[in-house]
């Protein structure tokens, strides 16, 4: 069921076909317009897409990753967290270690990155690694490897790059027709008395220079939300424990923390929706991700753990009598049953003081801060550049050497 | 002459789909492989581990000498058996889950444990490497199934008949009163 979940991404494919040629479009008509050839307007569409390109492909883990400032952990950093990236590694039938980031924020979020399954990344916020339990976390990166094993991160970046193409081409386009408007004189290399056919195209250009953004946003929408649908049921197919991300969700859409490193382009990425109104609850308001309470209510109607368990729910939950969310092929599968539940649930798991004691000493320690422990129970953080080799401790008195 | 390129066009036809159905199958099996290869990796840490485990526990638990050694013996047990396949495996590692499970419970009843930092670091390495073996478990029952579809199934079981694809083992924690993973709980 995985390499059907994989390779059966042909409506994926046809709407990134339909925003090559929305951009086609745009670049032909403009062309004509402006150049009065199509190839002319063609060109310049190419070189923008061209140069966004490459932007994104080769720099565009290093500067997602940069822009959230997120630092990379080892093993001994985070064990915990290590473990379950690597637990669902296993389950995804991943063949490499994807690295870990940790992101320094309050905010709950967590997204994954990187062009191939290879070169892989999943980063969390410090918030999300303060907040959830072991299940929980363990849904939320189900989810991320699967956008990494769906190879989601490289379709959605590529629909980002076309999206980008053409709202930049719109734009300019758009201030140069409404400037050339306003001087009077249109452009050089019309003949006089263009004609009807002159006029169609200007009233094509302007159509496409208005609506080409828009529809181009709608179907990035649509992909965006359908990859996040089937990262939701290849996470619950991998935990075997749909409940696990269902009350994950609950509580990122509970908190009111917006992420600050986040951008437009990068939110696709993300498990829930980074760009929320400050002060409201990560509810129903995105539009690159499905609403939160509809994906809880999905996971939670699940009867099984199967793909096809998830589609089930996603009928009853919408009330759509045979319109699915989950490639055909990916039905076929025989019955999953969910697992049984967590050996290690319960009281001796860490709760969430200690949780985000552990976290915050591994930030301090990402930050190249040296914890040192005195008799009485403080704990010292000494910045990197201390020199010296004792300290007196402002709890107790006690001067602690080094 | 005509007879001739329609000879030759079915004979192709037929070549073409034998290579992609007996392609399928190595792939499967590769996957099959490669999955196995990953539980191995797990088991083979949880028995690295155990001698950990003891080495911590000892000093604590002196009145629990039987389910200790229970422990080791089926530990010792499972690497003999490590190299044989995987019914064999499964039924040795399903007793050491089981004894490994009595031991947890009964570490419960002595809450020195908790104080101990080496106990708390193994108890996250326990859950883990038993979380790691039911993934890869489950992923490598997975691809037996898939593998042990396609080689009954009617295009490629004619292949898999010939070629000696042959259908392979489940692997299922067998040990009759300890199904579940052990509760790795030290408090």
């Amino acid at each position: 069921m995985w390499e059907q979940i994989r390779s059966n991404q042909m409506r994926s494919v046809i709407l990134v076909i339909a925003m090559a040629v929305l951009l086609i479009l745009v670049g032909y008509f403009l062309g004509l317009y402006f150049f009065g050839s199509g190839t002319g307007g063609l060109i310049v569409a190419l070189i923008v897409w061209a140069i966004l390109n490459m932007v994104g492909l080769f720099r565009g883990d290093n500067i997602l990753l940069s822009i959230a400032k997120a630092k990379k952990i080892s093993r001994d950093d985070h064990p915990r967290l290590y473990n379950v990236v690597e637990e669902m590694k296993i389950a995804s039938g991943l063949e490499k270690m994807p690295d870990i980031y940790i992101i320094d924020d309050p905010a709950l979020n967590a997204f994954a990155t990187g062009r191939n399954p290879d070169r892989a990344a999943v980063a969390v916020t410090s918030g999300l690694l303060q907040k959830l339990n072991r299940d929980e976390l363990q849904g939320v990166i189900g989810h991320e490897i699967s956008h990494i094993r769906n190879r989601d991160v490289l379709l959605m970046a590529m629909c980002s790059i076309l999206l980008g193409s053409i709202v930049i081409l719109s734009w300019y386009a758009s201030r140069m027709m409404f400037f050339s408007a306003l001087t009077g004189g249109r452009r050089t290399s019309s003949s006089s008395g263009g004609g009807s056919a002159q006029l169609i195209i200007l009233a094509l250009a302007l159509l496409l220079v208005i609506l080409a953004p828009i529809a181009a946003q709608m179907i990035y929408f649509a992909i965006s939300r359908k990859r996040e649908y089937l990262a939701d049921a290849s996470s619950a197919l991998y935990t075997r424990y749909p409940e696990g991300l269902a009350s994950a969700l609950e509580k990122l859409g509970a908190s009111t923390g917006q992420l600050k490193s986040a951008n437009k382009a990068t939110a696709p990425m993300y498990i829930i929706n980074p760009f929320r109104k400050k002060g409201m609850a990560a509810s129903d308001l995105s539009s690159t991700h499905p609403p939160i309470s509809e994906r809880i209510r999905i996971l939670r109607a699940m009867a099984g753990a199967s793909p096809s368990d998830y589609d089930q729910a996603y009928r009853q939950v919408y009330q759509k009598g045979n319109k699915g969310v989950i490639p055909a092929s990916a039905l076929a599968a025989g019955a999953v049953s969910f697992r049984a539940a967590a050996p290690q649930a319960g009281e001796k798991e860490p709760d969430e003081t200690q949780r985000k004691r552990e976290t915050s000493d591994v930030l301090w320690k990402l930050h190249k801060y040296n914890t040192i422990s005195c008799e009485c129970g403080t704990r010292l953080r000494l910045p990197p550049g201390f020199k010296g080799n004792r300290v007196r401790c402002p709890h107790c008195g006690r001067t602690i050497s080094i | 002459m005509l007879a001739a390129y329609i000879i030759g066009g079915i004979v192709v036809v037929l070549a073409v789909v034998f290579i992609v159905l007996y392609n399928n199958l190595v792939r499967l099996r590769n996957q099959v492989k490669n999955a196995w290869a990953q539980i191995d990796v797990q088991l083979k840490r949880r028995h690295d581990l155990i001698p950990n485990l003891m080495e911590t526990v000892k000093g604590y638990m002196k009145h629990e000498r039987e389910t200790m050694e229970a422990v080791t013996k089926a530990r010792n047990l499972a690497q003999q058996v490590a190299s044989s396949g995987a019914a064999v495996r499964s039924k040795a590692e399903g007793e050491l889950s089981a004894a490994l499970g009595k031991l947890i419970a009964v570490a419960e009843n002595y809450p020195d444990l908790k104080a101990n930092q080496n106990f708390l670091a193994l108890q996250e390495e326990l859950t883990s490497t038993e979380n790691k073996i039911g993934f890869s478990r489950q992923y490598y029952n997975d691809s037996v199934l898939r593998y042990n579809n396609q080689t009954m199934m009617f295009p490629s079981s004619m292949i898999a008949g010939v070629a000696g694809f042959k259908a392979d083992d489940f692997f299922e924690i067998t040990a009759p009163a300890e199904r579940e993973a052990p509760r790795v709980s030290f408090t």
